[in-house]
């Protein structure tokens, strides 16, 4: 199995330079053929495990609590408007 | 130091006996820090904030107050969140980020007394095994120059070695508290997953990331975990279960307590000299009553594999948050480390390959566990090394991402499985120090301070 490190950047949003494509490449793949090892357990008929302890459904009462204020919570961006955060045209 | 040689306990009594005060004892800490600054185990030291909590602990010392850890210098990974306090995750990413409310363990532990002495330096976003991925340069072990400290929490093992600190917190996903400790002749806790909230934590891989400490003793171990464990309501993986009282188990007997040693953790690829270092902490053991076998954990060979497609996974998608919109910089701070692992989860995750690996991966997960199970039906506790091979050359395995991988290959099981794991000095070995892992069932912490306190009782 081969990794295009330029069409997996793009759907990680990474920006990876050109001159360091093919680094990425030979230690993804060293890395994906070593994992290649696991094809020889035998999981059929295995569950799946997600949550190890074994908690399942875990909820809340759907009550409302005080949270950030909004000024707290545009404490940390660069980029805001009128107390709202402002982000670049999406479409 | 000039207080390096208190417990924690003694220390205590001393405050309150008014033979030096916590102000002291911070300073001291302080100066540490500063003196050893080449060993670069801090990313923010927060000298004015711990001296003036310090003058609030003596003032409440003076007033009789009593709390677990009233005075008591600690430091944290700069990974959990601390309210007005920069926390980078040791990321040029977050360079820059304040974080506007603590993680729940900071807040327990200042209820408890604490007084936060700094962030410590750790691989960036806890992504690696010897403290070098670190953006803000790699810590040194402070046994032997040149050598690391082991990864990801390094700083933290070395603060408390080197006596900057008497607790520190980490995180361990794969081995992160547990490496280190190994490295760094302290006492290292894997807590069983969801017995300390992972709330204000910066999130690695979420179905392993395990909220342990760094102390020098198995009883302060304890101690600690008395403190940080517990139901929290932000964290759903947090089961409303009792918290043991851990300090109890430390003084019990271990006659009768079976030990098991798992054939596959003891084969080729381990030191020699470690092997038999563990070997006569187990005679030891024996010969104080406690009985000993063999056990097979056959799936152990498809431990790594497993790790790095699920630990992999769970990072891309915690770390696509990191836009740069609400805090922070943008994703071109990412370094290489990071990089790797965000592309390898997000190729395992990708249209047509989920099955292939990620849930292929969740299977073998099983498997493991299962292994686990079968194991404590026969023995109380698993004894086997934290690390293959001893300390390595600072620089030796940073072009080689895979070899760094393996060096994890003890430890990583105990995530899957999200059993707890105990990571206690057992000596030197040419002047670095080796330590030896103790596993237990799901939230069996007391029987492993236990079992931890008998192997420093030992002496050996």
């Amino acid at each position: 199995m081969k990794i295009n490190v330029k069409h997996v950047a793009k759907l990680a949003s990474l920006n990876i330079p050109e001159n360091e494509e093919k680094k990425f490449e030979n230690q993804l793949n060293e890395i994906l053929s070593f994992i290649e090892k696991l094809n020889s357990a035998n999981t059929e008929n295995i569950e799946t495990t997600s949550q190890i302890t074994g908690l399942e459904n875990i909820t809340r009462k759907d009550q409302a609590s005080s949270s950030l204020s909004q000024d707290k919570a545009l404490s940390n961006t660069k980029s805001k408007h009128n107390g709202m955060f402002k982000v670049k045209k999406i479409l | 130091m000039n207080y390096s040689a208190y417990t924690i306990k003694e220390l205590k009594t001393s405050l309150k006996k008014k033979h030096f005060s916590s102000e002291n004892v911070v300073r001291d800490c302080i100066q540490e820090i500063e003196d050893s600054k080449h060993l670069n185990a801090f990313i923010t030291v927060c000298k004015d904030e711990a001296i003036e909590n310090a003058k609030k602990a003596d003032k409440k010392i003076k007033d009789g107050i009593d709390q677990p850890l009233l005075g008591i210098p600690i430091s944290i990974k700069d990974i959990y969140l601390t309210r007005g306090i920069r926390t980078t995750a040791a990321s040029k990413v977050l360079d820059n980020y304040i974080p506007q409310y603590s993680a729940t363990v900071v807040e327990k532990l200042e209820e408890a007394g604490a007084i936060i002495i700094g962030k410590t330096n750790c691989d960036a976003w806890a992504h690696g095994s010897s403290g070098e991925n670190s953006d803000y340069g790699p810590t040194e072990n402070d046994y032997l120059e040149g050598y690391v400290p082991g990864g990801s929490s390094s700083g933290s093992a070395v603060s408390v070695s080197a006596d900057m600190a008497f607790v520190s917190m980490g995180t361990d996903t794969g081995g992160s508290i547990r490496l280190p400790a190994s490295f760094c002749n302290v006492v290292g806790l894997k807590p069983t997953y969801g017995r300390v909230s992972r709330y204000g934590i910066i999130a690695m891989a979420s179905s392993l990331d395990s909220i342990g400490h760094f102390t020098r003793y198995v009883d302060e171990s304890a101690l600690v975990l008395s403190i940080t464990a517990g139901h929290d309501p932000k964290d759903a993986t947090t089961p409303k279960k009792n918290v043991d009282d851990y300090e109890s188990y430390l003084k019990k007997d271990i006659k009768g307590i079976k030990i098991g040693l798992p054939k596959e953790f003891f084969s080729n690829g381990l030191d020699t000299k470690i092997k038999e270092k563990i070997e006569k902490e187990v005679n030891s053991l024996e010969s104080r009553g406690a009985k000993v076998e063999i056990i097979s954990l056959p799936n152990t060979e498809y431990a790594i594999a497993c790790y790095y497609i699920i630990q992999p996974a769970e990072v891309s998608s915690n770390l696509a948050r990191y836009d740069g919109i609400r805090y922070a910089n943008d994703r071109t701070h990412f370094t290489d480390e990071a990089k790797r692992r965000i592309m390898l989860g997000t190729y395992v995750l990708s249209s047509g390959y989920y099955d292939a690996y990620y849930k292929k991966a969740m299977q073998v997960r099983t498997l493991i566990k299962n292994d686990f199970d079968e194991a404590f039906k026969k023995v109380d506790v698993i004894i086997t090394p934290v690390s293959p091979a001893m300390p390595w050359k600072i620089g030796e395995k940073v072009n080689d991402p895979l070899a760094m991988y393996l060096s994890d290959i003890y430890t990583v099981t105990a995530n899957l499985a999200g059993i707890p794991g105990l990571s206690v000095p057992i000596g030197l070995i040419d002047g670095l120090p080796v330590g030896m892992q103790i596993l237990g069932p799901h939230f069996s912490e007391g029987r492993l301070f236990q079992i931890g306190q008998a192997v420093e009782d030992s002496g050996l």
